[in-house]
C-alpha cells in the first residue's frame, strides 16, 4: 500500500495527541484534563489500529481493549471523585 | 488481485477518516471555550474514529476470530463512551465547573428544582419561555435518577 497514506495518518494522530497533551498541561480544570486524558486514550487506540494495518499483524488487539477499559474506568472515577469532593 | 487493490484502498481511506476525525477533534479541545464544548468534540472520534480504524483492521485481517474481537471491542467503547461523557458532564454541572451563564438553555435546574416535590411547579415560569411545551416533561426526569441522586438534589437545594 502507499507509503504516504501512514505517514499522512500519523502526522494527523501525532496532531491530535499533541493538542490533547497541550490540553492536559493547561486545562483550566480537572474535567477538562480528564476529558483531554481520554482523547490521548483514543488516539493510542487509533495509532495502534494503524501500526497493525501497517504491519499486517493483531497481536495488539488485546492492547486495545485494555486501553478502551482504562480510559472508561478512569474517567468514570475521576468525575465520582470530582463530585464527591465539591459536595463536602 | 484487483479485490485486493479495492481492499487496500479502502483500508486507507478508512485509516484516513479516522486520523482526520482525532485531528479534528483534537483542534476542537484547543479551540472551545468550555469543558462540555471540548467534550462535545473530543466524543466524536471515541466511536466514530475508532469504527474506522476498526473497519481498516477488518480489512486486512478477514478471519473470524479477529473480527469477533474487533467486534466486541466496538460494543464495548459504544456502551462504555457515553457513559464516561455523562458522568464527566454530570460532576462538571454538579461541581459548578460548568458556568451558568454559558448554557443557552439549562433544562436540568428546572429538573433539579422540580424533584422534591414532584408536581409540575415550575409551571409558572415555563410560560415565558416558548419551547418548554415541546420539551419532556419535567416530572419524569426526576424519576429516573431519584435514588441517586436525592442527597446531591438536598445539597443543590441548600447551596442555592
Amino acid at each position: 500500500m502507499n507509503e504516504w497514506v501512514f505517514i499522512a495518518v500519523g502526522l494527523m494522530l501525532l496532531v491530535a495527541a499533541l493538542l490533547a497533551l497541550y490540553r492536559i498541561i493547561r486545562g483550566p480544570s480537572i474535567l477538562d484534563r480528564m476529558i483531554a486524558s481520554d482523547m490521548l486514550l483514543t488516539t493510542i487506540i487509533c495509532a495502534l489500529g494503524a501500526e497493525m494495518v501497517y504491519n499486517g499483524h493483531t497481536r495488539s488487539l488485546p492492547a486495545m481493549l485494555v486501553l478502551a477499559t482504562t480510559a472508561f474506568l478512569g474517567s468514570v472515577v475521576v468525575a465520582r471523585y470530582v463530585s464527591r469532593r465539591t459536595k463536602s | 488481485m484487483t479485490l485486493d487493490t479495492i481492499l487496500d484502498v479502502l483500508t486507507g481511506a478508512f485509516l484516513l477518516l479516522g486520523g482526520f476525525l482525532s485531528a479534528a477533534a483534537g483542534v476542537g479541545l484547543l479551540r472551545f471555550p468550555d469543558a462540555i464544548a471540548r467534550l462535545h468534540a473530543t466524543t466524536k472520534p471515541q466511536i466514530l474514529g475508532l469504527t474506522f480504524v476498526l473497519l481498516a483492521i477488518a480489512l486486512q485481517n478477514h478471519q473470524l476470530s479477529t473480527i469477533l474481537l474487533l467486534l466486541f471491542l466496538l460494543v464495548f467503547q459504544m456502551i462504555t463512551a457515553p457513559v464516561s461523557a455523562h458522568m464527566i458532564a454530570r460532576a462538571g454541572y454538579r461541581g459548578g465547573i460548568i458556568a451558568p451563564n454559558s448554557l443557552l438553555v439549562d433544562e436540568l435546574e428546572r429538573a433539579i428544582d422540580a424533584a422534591p416535590e414532584f408536581d409540575n411547579a415550575d409551571g409558572a415560569e415555563a410560560d415565558d419561555i416558548s419551547w418548554a411545551e415541546t420539551t419532556a416533561q419535567p416530572t419524569s426526569v426526576p424519576n429516573a435518577n431519584e435514588p441517586l441522586d436525592a442527597e446531591d438534589e438536598r445539597q443543590q437545594n441548600a447551596s442555592n
